[in-house]
């Protein structure tokens, strides 16, 4: 039976309540009479033989480019990079898409007798992978042969040694990213996306870069120009990062990108009922909510988030494609769009969604209180094309505790940044003043290097992940938030999701039209106003 | 009437008294007290045409002249007069007052030349130096009270030749001594203006209704007051009882070091002999029927004062009863010092004190400052008696008397009106007040400062810190406020049961003798007190004031009391910060440390084994900790004997990243970097191992830890190269380090978290107690110290024991066994897993 595709459900009386998200547990609403309900289309089926399809995509590339087996020659320098810990959401079961992807590189490799070939994880100014979690990325064969060599490394956008300046674009843009992978006869770039947003240029000109590099498209400027990042054809973001691309290859590095994408199977069996529409509930998924919800209820939040952050996805590859970027990417996007585009006829009043314990930069970690702002008003609030899902001066509705704690190893800048910058400002154009003094803080540049914390000017990008939303919406609510976390966000603290809509009510006028974005599993809504 | 007062001088009218006294010379001691300030005030505001030598003891920093300005001429009393002079006060200060140095508790009082010259130009000299602390030990009370009148009448006696060479023809110095209406003791009755001799001349028997006519030898009080003193000073250098005072300090101040717990010692010593002498002067003072030692020693001054010079100096004395704030001048209400009524009324209207024994119907004999003052220049124009020394008295019980209960019920309805205000900004309800017996009080107050006592005992041996040992420090504070109110009720409680009238009839006919502006101008006539006026509008809105009690509603100023202690701390003035890393920083400590490097690499049973003999040695290592900080490093540092030194340096970086900076107070490290960014120095001074600290040199200039030693193979010997300051050690290196780079420690900050700390908190100006243990709280809160609550980040992973991440390469089949759990987690095996 083929996956069915996502759709927009209308509320009325007989719709049972509506699952949502809330941090490390779940909630069930009653929507109003007439909302509007989007569920994003099933996972899709897996690639049956994922290893031939590897295989496969290497020996016919798409672009312009030759077989992998063609670019390897004995002598030459080949560095693999891949995507850090942020992707995929949560973490896959083993064996990891890029462990199966690495592993087919490496044995072409090995037959084609190249000896130097360096790992690199692509963090950008992400946080240092731990070792079990390269471990898991990579595979025990693959970490056993590269690490205690020193021949698996991470990229350090602060390490001046090893970056290397390649230009600057007809924009103005400096192009400043690791110096392993640009001086290599080849550069391998395994990919994994999730979203349409990844990939592409993205993944060499973003994940290898350097502050410098990054500020140019990291900026509340850009973000605001992005309507949304999600979608290509109107995204700043992705322009930029394309002229960083063709600069980065008109500058002689040989990139071979592969790109693969995912099935919307987000949770392991236990969990089950989270992917299945309400009304399709069987018994035994009834009894593993009310199993689940009440044991949380009773578990501290400390337990209940390591137990959330010990699952690993059943997620399974869909495709793989490899060869020239822009040709890899176009079929990426495409087969991401498979997966993900819901069409929805018109906007709404209220946008409301509940959000996961994780995001992208919380992996084993905790969900703090601008990872919230970020997770709803930059990830979810963009996963639109056309138009946004709610309107211009709309209001969105969170649900999230939102708890006033901060990861001190993962996340010391955001710490400083909730406590120093968010009590002066929350513009992103007015707190993007004070980025300056935290990218170049010496102490976060020490965390960022030798442990595993996110560069000194990360909170920064979250807030500008937010700028569009904070731009378009009218007001944000957040259910069942810590109020003074929630505040300190410049947001609006609700107790029930009842009071939210009142208190909506109140900016978009009675009466709103209310459109609820079910996840999982992740959907991209093509709205057509 | 055998002890009716001699009969007054011949009632002829006095002159002018402005007039009178012009060109008076004045020599005043005891004038940067509360009476002989306004004295010296009045003086060169009424009386324009004389001149004031003021006899001050010079301190180590200030000589006389600069205290005399400082604590006389600045004080607030001068303020009409400085209104009033305008441009010309200083010049006319300068013209008309001078200091001189001297002691009136030292022979010949302590003058030079110049003093002597100014004291035998001297017309009138007032004497009103005293001890007034009402528990002064005995031997300073003697010193004072009753050897000082004696040493002014004999210096006065000594320059009577000079005087009558440098000023022919004038009269000789009239001697004004102040002494205290409770010289006539506990002593129920009238108590007249009778001198101690006068009434032994008019035939008294020794026990009589005038005053307390006990004889007493005076010199053998005097001899053994003094070797009293010596005794109590040799019994408290006997080893059984330095032991006690070192116990006690160390229960204080725990494992603070040596130099502070001998400071404490000796301090505890100090006060336990004054302790022993303010009960000796007590006892004795009971003994011969005066209510304390102060009464006891001004009587027998007296005494020695009229025995010994009566026929030689010209005397009188003035005897006010408990003197309190001013009516009228310098200005309603103007008082100076926290006297003996002012404490109990605070204590009452912040309900401490809820009893005080008293008994309604009995006179509270208060006279207002400016009377006091207006009575002793009267004195002074009307000058001596011919007749012999004379004594007269200033008070209010017979003339105008103030019952006990209407006081109450002035003072009740007050603070009713006007209450004061709890840290919470809630206003203090006053209690009602049963006018209970002088025991039961008594009685009450011992009991709560018993339970306080040992409910602090109690707290102070929980390993609390932070806000719980707040709590601590809380009781702590009502024990002492509870033994504050007790000694009120011991020392002021006869005061409140008198029932002497002391009659004022000298006081009246002298009254009467004033020309009618003087009247008014100086009025000492106790019957212009309007009491409900008085106390209501005059006095209590200014015991309110001087208390710097909270008196306006609203929330607590404590806020914004830490906010500018936090600002000053934060000033660019500031030199250094010096930081604690333990408890101060990171709530971890060594143990810990140690435990996570330890277990790093073991096979996953083994680690266990490891932690659980940690845990079972805990109780050990604490106490060893608690004994020597010193010892415990040394002996405790002993386990990375033949660790391979190179990978337990990675494996710290490892561990500051996941286990230190989980459990660091990210305030803390802020902290640190606002230290930096404004340009301070910053410090860290730990007992820690130098590669633990090593990922946290960037925060530092400069950092002082421990380091051991390696051997050739590259494995910790076990041994310490560097020993870690402990104590006050570590007050001496930051002091040294300061030194070096030229830096103030005054200007400096310094943060830890114990009482073992303190050598080093206390030798910068800016101590900051963090997350304190009780010892540390209590001491904090006592001493002002700024005290930082900091906690950990709540998202950081904290692992129940600390133990490092597993190493898989040592664990092989737990390795396994978690990719088999893994695997089986998944739906079905991938056929890629099959083909491998």
């Amino acid at each position: 039976m083929s996956p069915r595709p996502g759709f927009v459900l209308e509320v009325d009386r007989s719709t049972p309540p509506t699952l949502f998200w809330h941090g490390e547990g779940f909630r069930l609403e009653r929507l109003p009479v007439g909302s509007r309900v989007l569920y994003g289309p099933e996972p899709v089926a897996a690639l049956e033989d994922p290893v031939s399809a590897i295989r496969g995509a290497l020996l016919e590339p798409l672009g312009d480019s030759e077989p992998l087996a063609a670019l390897l020659r004995p002598g030459m320098k080949l560095t693999i990079a891949f995507d850090d810990v942020s992707l995929p959401l949560p973490p896959m079961r083993r064996p990891d898409v890029r462990q199966l992807v690495i592993e087919q590189v490496l044995e072409c490799a090995a037959e084609a007798g190249v000896d130097d070939v360096v790992l690199v994880a692509a963090l950008a100014l992400h946080r240092r992978m731990t070792d079990a979690e390269l471990r898991h990325a990579l595979g025990d064969r693959v970490y056993d042969a590269f690490a205690p060599h020193g021949l698996l490394r991470q990229h350090d956008a602060e390490d001046p040694d090893d970056l290397v300046h390649l230009g600057t674009t007809d924009q103005g843009e400096e192009v400043e990213i690791n110096r392993r992978a640009a001086e290599s006869d080849l550069l391998v770039y395994v990919n994994i996306n999730l979203v349409a947003m990844d990939g592409g240029h993205k993944s060499v000109a973003t994940g290898l870069a350097s502050y410098r590099s990054l500020r140019y498209h990291h900026n509340p400027r850009t973000m605001q120009h992005s309507r949304s990042f999600m979608d290509q054809e109107r995204s700043e973001l992705h322009s930029s990062n394309w002229r960083m691309g063709r600069l980065i290859a008109r500058s002689g590095v040989r990139v071979f990108q592969i790109e693969t994408t995912l099935n919307t199977d987000t949770f392991p069996e236990q969990f089950r009922f989270l992917q299945r529409r309400e009304w399709e509930w069987t018994a035994r998924d009834r009894a593993g909510f009310l199993a689940s919800s009440k044991a949380l209820e009773r578990t501290p939040p400390r337990v209940a988030r390591t137990i959330f952050h010990s699952i690993r996805a059943p997620h399974r590859m869909t495709s793989v494609q490899a060869g020239e970027v822009e040709a890899v990417h176009a079929r990426t996007t495409a087969n991401v769009y498979a997966q993900q585009l819901v069409a929805v006829e018109g906007q709404s009043d209220v946008l409301t969604m509940g959000l996961p314990y994780i995001c992208p930069y919380n992996v084993n970690s905790i969900m703090n209180p601008i990872l919230v702002a970020c997770l709803g008003l930059g990830y979810f609030f963009n996963m639109y094309r056309g138009a946004p899902l709610v309107r211009a001066g709309g209001v969105l509705v969170l649900s999230h505790p939102t708890p006033w704690d901060f990861h001190p190893g993962h996340h010391p800048s955001y710490i400083d940044f909730f406590e120093q910058v968010l009590t002066e400002s929350t513009d992103p154009v007015e707190v993007a003043k004070f980025e300056q003094a935290f990218a170049t803080d010496p102490w976060y540049v020490h965390l960022y290097r030798t442990g595993h914390a996110y560069h000194g000017v990360h909170p920064f990008y979250m807030w500008y992940w937010c700028a569009h939303a904070l731009e378009h919406l009218g007001a944000v609510i957040v259910v069942g938030g810590d109020r003074a976390a929630v505040r300190r966000l410049g947001f609006t603290p609700a107790t029930t999701l009842a009071d939210a809509l009142e208190m909506a009510s109140d900016v978009v006028g009675p009466d709103p039209s209310v459109l609820h974005l079910h996840s999982p599993p992740l959907a991209l809504a093509d709205v057509r106003p | 009437m055998p002890d009716a007062p001699a009969p007054a001088a011949p009632a002829e009218p006095l002159g002018p008294v402005a007039e009178v006294l012009d060109g008076a010379r004045f020599f005043v001691t005891g004038a940067t007290g509360f009476l002989g300030t306004a004295l010296v005030e009045r003086l060169l505001r009424a009386v324009p045409g004389c001149t004031v030598t003021v006899l001050v003891r010079p301190t180590r920093r200030l000589d006389a002249s600069a205290r005399a300005m400082r604590e006389i001429v600045r004080n607030d009393c001068f303020d009409r007069l400085r209104a009033e002079w305008g441009e010309s006060f200083d010049g006319r200060v300068a013209e008309r007052l001078a200091a001189v140095a001297g002691d009136v508790s030292s022979d010949g009082l302590g003058l030079d030349e110049t003093g002597r010259q100014a004291l035998a130009d001297a017309d009138v000299v007032v004497h009103s130096a005293a001890a007034v602390a009402f528990d002064a030990p005995l031997d300073t009370a003697v010193e004072v009270n009753l050897l000082g009148p004696s040493r002014v009448a004999d210096a006065v006696a000594a320059v009577a030749e000079e005087r009558a060479r440098r000023r022919p023809g004038c009269p000789a110095t009239h001697l004004v001594s102040v002494s205290t209406a409770y010289v006539a003791g506990t002593h129920q009755g009238e108590a007249t203006e009778t001198l101690f001799q006068e009434a032994l001349a008019s035939g008294a028997r020794n026990r009589t209704h005038t005053t307390v006519t006990t004889e007493v030898d005076i010199d053998a009080e005097i001899r053994s007051a003094r070797r009293l003193r010596a005794d109590l000073e040799a019994e408290s250098r006997r080893p059984g009882r330095l032991e006690e005072f070192t116990k006690v300090a160390r229960r204080e101040l725990g494992a603070a070091g040596t130099h502070l717990l001998a400071e404490r010692a000796e301090k505890l010593r100090d006060d336990w002999v004054r302790r022993q002498l303010v009960e000796a002067g007590s006892a004795r003072a009971q003994a011969l029927g005066w209510p304390d030692a102060y009464a006891f020693t001004k009587a027998l001054g007296e005494r020695a004062l009229v025995g010994g010079y009566g026929d030689r100096v010209p005397l009188t004395v003035v005897r006010p009863s408990i003197i309190e704030s001013a009516l009228a001048e310098p200005r309603p209400g103007w008082i100076r010092g926290f006297r003996m009524a002012e404490p109990i009324i605070v204590s009452y209207a912040r309900g401490l004190l809820r009893e005080f024994p008293g008994i309604p119907e009995g006179v509270t004999d208060v006279i207002p400052v400016d009377l006091v003052v207006a009575a002793i220049v009267a004195v002074a124009a009307a000058g001596p008696d011919r007749r012999g020394p004379t004594a007269v008295q200033v008070a209010s019980g017979v003339r105008n008397p103030l019952r006990y209960g209407e006081l109450v019920d002035l003072v009740q309805a007050w603070f009713g009106e006007h209450p004061l205000y709890d840290a919470q900004g809630q206003p203090i309800v006053v209690p009602e007040w049963s006018f209970p017996g002088h025991g039961r009080v008594q009685r009450q107050l011992e009991r709560a400062t018993r339970v306080l006592g040992f409910l602090e005992r109690l707290l102070g041996a929980l390993p609390v810190r932070g806000r719980q040992a707040e709590v601590a420090a809380g009781v702590e504070e009502r024990r002492e406020r509870a033994e504050r109110a007790l000694s009120y009720v011991e020392l002021y409680g006869a005061y409140t049961e008198t029932e002497a009238r002391f009659r004022v009839d000298r006081l009246l006919a002298l009254y009467d003798r004033l020309q009618p502006a003087d009247r008014e101008a100086f009025c000492f006539d106790p019957a212009v007190i309007d009491w409900p006026r008085y106390v209501f509008d005059v006095h209590l809105p200014s015991v309110v004031a001087h208390a710097r009690v909270r008196s306006t509603p609203g929330r607590s100023t404590m806020g914004d009391r830490s906010e500018r202690a936090r600002r000053a701390i934060l000033s660019p003035d500031r030199h250094l910060a010096a930081f604690d890393l333990e408890n101060t920083l990171v709530a971890s400590n060594v143990v810990e440390s140690y435990a996570w490097l330890a277990t790093r690499h073991l096979p996953a049973g083994e680690r266990s084994a490891l932690a659980a003999r940690l845990v079972r040695q805990a109780p050990s290592l604490l106490a060893l900790d608690r004994r020597d900080r010193g010892d415990f490093l040394r002996t405790f540092y002993r386990r990375y004997e033949g660790a391979p030194a190179a990978l337990v340096r990675a494996d710290a970086v490892e561990l500051f990243h996941h286990l230190l900076l989980a459990k660091s107070f990210p305030a803390g490290l802020a902290r640190v970097r606002a230290h930096r960014a404004l340009g301070h120095r910053t410090v860290l001074i730990t007992g820690a191992l130098d590669f633990v600290v090593a990922p946290m040199r960037p925060l530092f200039d400069e950092v002082v830890c421990a380091s051991l030693g390696t051997d050739h193979e590259g494995r910790f010997t076990g041994r310490l190269e560097h020993l870690p300051p402990t104590g006050e050690a570590r007050a001496l290196v930051l002091a040294q380090y300061a030194a070096a780079e030229g830096l103030d420690l005054a200007e400096s900050v310094a943060y830890a978290d114990s009482a073992s700390d303190l050598p080093l908190l206390e030798c910068v100006g800016f101590p900051v107690a963090v997350n304190p243990e009780s010892k540390l709280a209590a001491l904090a809160r006592r001493r002002g110290w700024h005290v930082e609550h900091w906690e950990k980040a709540g998202g950081g992973a904290r692992p129940p024991l600390p133990m490092g991440p597993l190493d898989r390469a040592v664990s092989r089949w737990w390795a396994r066994f978690d990719g088999l759990v893994d695997d089986l987690s998944g739906s079905a095996r991938r056929p890629s897993e099959a083909r491998r």
